[in-house]
């Protein structure tokens, strides 16, 4: 934790110290540490010089700043009309199944989180989800599979 | 018309762009008053799905007093069933960059911005090398414009243009109040233009080929083509560029898998289409002679008759609670109280009638919600619960 003032520092140096800047430093935040913490808006806060409320407004009104300590891969597949006519559930109990926990949840290896999110914008090829930024589309259980035991190999754990 | 069956496809987006640069140069030798001229008599309406004439739009940020403006590229593509701007950011970039650059000479804006939804972040990548190459070829011709990239990260809401701007200040998302419209006090309160990505692109398309090949496209109040977003029970799911003004009929009879049970267009926030309609309802802006008129947003969703309409409902309802930006309380909590209430009414625990009760709530959300997203929820509401009222409640 003690790196983080530092690399909100340099993150303000980058792209400014005024509110515009906010959404920016609070992405890159995310992009690096996988959440942003209550001490992390305090220090942006403190750093750009905008109220602490204001910071935590802004960033829990976003669905993609994570506020809560979250997995190195984060997984959002895709709940809405078209995802879920193609067989979305099929394709959520398989994660489900392979990482041994439910929507919401992260694994205790702190691997991988598994959340549901709205249209991803991938509705001519459903189901899709998104690990992280990449896109996964026309899912099956069975390609699911696949996919997760690429990352986990990447991660070491098979 | 109705019994031809024939969808004329066109070809003009995804349209070779390698000549870009030839287009930027040719178009910025012009005045912006032909320029502006030029976009009205096209009658090019905004293609995001509000439809506000585009030219006018320039015009207004052109004639708007200060030094300061900005161009914005919406492309933070959220609408259920809406997937072309990402197809048109990673397949022809150079013409929405373009047409910003243009746009910008016109209105005497130096910066512009394409807000990215987070969704779309692994665009950034190409669309930054893109962006270098074209700031290249704008300082080798002196033109003053430099266009930046601001991510979104993952709220619907952000798609709204107020919202949007917000959004890039730094705020929560939240829709302002309208007047002041953007071309007069937008990003930063300085008179901003902002266009749907798609917008743009057809922008391109009346600079290359001039206002008249895209007037003759289309019909009377709604000219010129439009992408479509195919999905749902089709055996031919994609984008497609065809002419506005179609039948709905027509539609159905070229993408539906012969057993179309209505058609959803607009997305969540437009309107379901029961099959008994199709032949009344064309493809357009409101104006159109005969029959309804239907938003062009884009988002073309068939449902076949193994489909439920109540899961269809409940899908979207339960996106618009998520997705209220929780400013104003008619769409905060109406949004949650059609939720709740459509689940009561189909365990029993509220009689059929309270279905009338609720569509009377979205009535009221129609009227006082402060924007679009509150507004539009009584679209598919009672487009759905009129047309498939059986299904709610058994």
């Amino acid at each position: 934790m003690n790196s983080t003032p530092l690399l909100i520092k340099e993150l303000a140096d980058k792209y400014g110290r005024k509110r515009e800047s906010l959404l920016p430093i609070m992405q890159a935040i995310v992009e690096q540490e996988k959440y942003l913490s209550e001490y992390s808006m305090a220090e942006i806060a403190r750093e750009i010089d905008v109220p602490a409320s204001e910071v935590y407004g802004t960033a829990t009104f976003y669905s993609f700043i994570e506020t809560q300590p979250a997995g190195k891969n984060i997984i959002r597949i895709c709940k809405t009309i078209t995802c879920a006519m193609k067989g979305k559930n099929q394709v959520l109990f398989a994660i489900q199944d392979m990482l041994k926990i439910k929507l919401g949840e992260t694994t205790p290896d702190k691997k991988f989180t598994l959340l549901e999110t709205n249209c991803l914008g991938w509705c001519h090829k459903a189901p899709a989800m998104l690990i992280n930024n990449e896109v996964y589309t026309e899912l099956t259980p069975e390609k699911v599979r696949e996919i997760l035991s690429d990352y986990m190999k990447q991660n070491g754990q098979i | 018309m109705a019994n031809s069956h024939q969808l004329k496809r066109v070809d003009f987006i995804f349209r070779n762009e390698n000549d870009w640069e030839k287009v930027l140069s040719k178009t910025i030798k012009l005045k912006p008053q032909d320029i502006i001229n030029e976009l009205i008599s096209s009658e090019l309406k905004g293609r995001g799905g509000a439809g506000f004439p585009t030219g006018l739009k320039w015009k207004l940020t052109a004639e708007a007093p200060s030094e300061e403006k900005y161009i914005i590229c919406n492309a933070d593509e959220g609408e259920p069933g809406t997937f072309k701007d990402r197809e048109i950011l990673s397949k022809v970039p150079y013409k929405v960059l373009t047409a910003m650059a243009v746009c910008g000479y016109v209105t005497g804006a130096k910066q512009g911005f394409i807000y990215l939804r987070g969704e779309y972040k692994f665009l950034e990548p190409e669309l930054n090398k893109a962006l270098d190459e074209f700031q290249y070829y704008c300082s080798e011709i002196k033109l003053d414009f430099k266009i930046t990239i601001f991510m979104g990260s993952g709220a619907y809401i952000c798609g709204e243009e107020t919202a949007l701007m917000e959004s890039m200040e730094g705020k929560r998302g939240e829709p302002r109040n309208k007047p002041p419209y953007p071309t007069l006090r937008g990003f930063k309160g300085k008179p901003t233009v902002i266009n749907n990505v798609e917008t743009l692109a057809h922008t391109y398309t009346i600079f290359n080929y001039g206002a008249k090949k895209f007037y003759d496209l289309g019909v009377q109040y709604s000219r010129g083509t439009k992408l479509f977003s195919v999905s749902g029970d089709t055996p031919k799911p994609g984008i497609y560029e065809l002419e506005l003004g179609m039948s709905l009929q027509d539609f159905v009879y070229e993408f539906g898998d012969g057993d179309t049970k209505a058609v959803q267009v607009g997305g969540a926030s437009g309107f379901l289409v029961p099959r008994k309609k199709f032949k009344d309802a064309a493809i357009g802006f409101k104006g159109k002679l005969t029959g309804i008129s239907l938003p062009t947003g884009g988002s073309m969703m068939l449902f076949n008759s193994s489909r439920s309409m109540f899961n269809v409902l409940d899908n979207y309802l339960d996106f618009f609670r998520e997705e209220s930006c929780g400013q104003c309380t008619p769409c905060r909590v109406g949004c949650q109280q059609l939720l709740l209430g459509i689940k009561a009414v189909k365990r029993g625990e509220k009689p059929a009638s309270y279905l009338d009760k609720l569509l009377r709530l979205t009535e009221t959300m129609q009227l006082t919600a402060k924007c679009g997203l509150g507004q539009s929820v009584a679209n598919s509401f009672s487009s759905i619960v009129e047309n498939f009222r059986e299904e709610m409640i058994y």
